[in-house]
């Protein structure tokens, strides 16, 4: 059985037990000005090895990009 | 001429202009206009990572030993998404500053304040250096100053116009009215622009489209670089009175008399 999240918009299925850091690895992330928040709150990167991803999670990674205003 | 800093959140900045991230041909051209604009901050979006995430990063090009950034909530249209914004670019390592947008309308761009108010309130309490971007209105920014705003952040014109400082006598009250820093954040379109709003005793000038768009971006970005000196430098210097009529320059004494 696998375990299916929505990462960045996109559907996607990951090993039950999968954990943020797991998924950063997983989809070659840098962890480097990169944050992430599972179903609209912020994971600490203190505990991206601790928070293990459930059926539905809606996850969002992001990072820096060019912009000025709206 | 001795001139004090730009200061927000108890950082000092020599260099009063802040410039964009965006919409730069290349980012190796970013990279040469923000050296020429002498800017010490700039002000990044943040958005979804491109997966797999091998991409090159923004952060390649901006050396974040000289330059503070400034993530911004672009493109959110309620405080929660504005301050859900905030938290993940403190989370991501990009400091405590954050450039507060709060959009009220796709087409104008121009800012939602009561839910601007209500994000600045929430992130100051959070220990965010709040600069939100407002409207020209000295209630909004005496307002976003009590809400916690570490600077006021009204704009010249809508967002990427390049229409100029269009309502110069509300940017005086504005100045009149707060404590806080001013800093004319979108509307500039060329480097006299900056000037008017730097004259006007604004503490500092935020553009992106100004200088990212011009045919020549790195020239565009040194002119900044020069208008807001310029106009820092009239303004602190005290400009003389308008007056109607002519006042002669040469004493009217020792005229030579020509008559025959």
């Amino acid at each position: 059985m696998s375990v299916q999240i929505v990462v960045n918009g996109k559907p996607m299925e990951v090993e039950p037990g999968t954990t943020v850091d797991g998924l950063l690895t997983l989809l070659n992330v840098k962890r480097e000005y990169t944050a992430v928040a599972v179903n609209r709150e912020v994971t600490p990167k203190s505990t991206y090895g601790s928070v293990t991803l459930s059926e539905g999670d809606k996850v969002e990674i992001v990072r820096p990009m060019g912009g000025g205003a709206s | 001429m001795y001139d004090t800093n730009l200061v927000l959140g108890g950082k000092e900045f020599t260099s009063r202009l802040i410039v964009g991230t965006g919409k730069y041909s290349t980012l190796d051209i970013m990279r040469e206009a923000h050296e020429a604009s002498g800017a010490e901050i700039v002000t990044v979006a943040v958005r979804r990572v491109s997966l797999p995430g091998t991409g090159e990063s923004i952060l390649d090009f901006i050396d974040t030993k000289r330059f503070t950034l400034l993530p911004n909530t672009a493109g959110c249209y309620t405080a929660d998404e504005a301050v859900r914004t905030a938290y993940l670019a403190r989370e991501a390592g990009m400091g405590d500053f954050v450039k507060l947008e709060v959009i009220g309308d796709q087409r104008t761009l121009f800012p939602d304040v009561p839910e601007l108010i209500e994000a600045t309130r929430t992130l100051a309490r959070e220990g965010f250096i709040v600069m939100p971007y407002t409207n020209d209105d000295p209630i909004a920014c005496r307002k976003l100053q009590d809400a916690g705003a570490a600077c006021v952040m009204p704009l010249g014109a809508p967002i990427g116009s390049g229409l100029g400082i269009r309502n110069p006598y509300n940017i005086k009250i504005i100045l009149e009215t707060v404590t806080v820093p001013v800093i004319v954040d979108a509307g500039v379109g060329t480097a006299s622009d900056a000037a008017i709003a730097m004259e006007l005793g604004c503490d500092g000038v935020l553009m992106n489209t100004a200088i990212a768009g011009a045919q020549d971006a790195v020239a565009m970005a040194k002119a900044m670089k020069l208008a807001v000196e310029a106009g820092r430098l009239a303004f602190k210097a005290g400009r003389i009175g308008k007056k109607l009529y002519a006042t002669a320059s040469s004493p009217l004494e020792g005229l030579p008399d020509w008559t025959s």
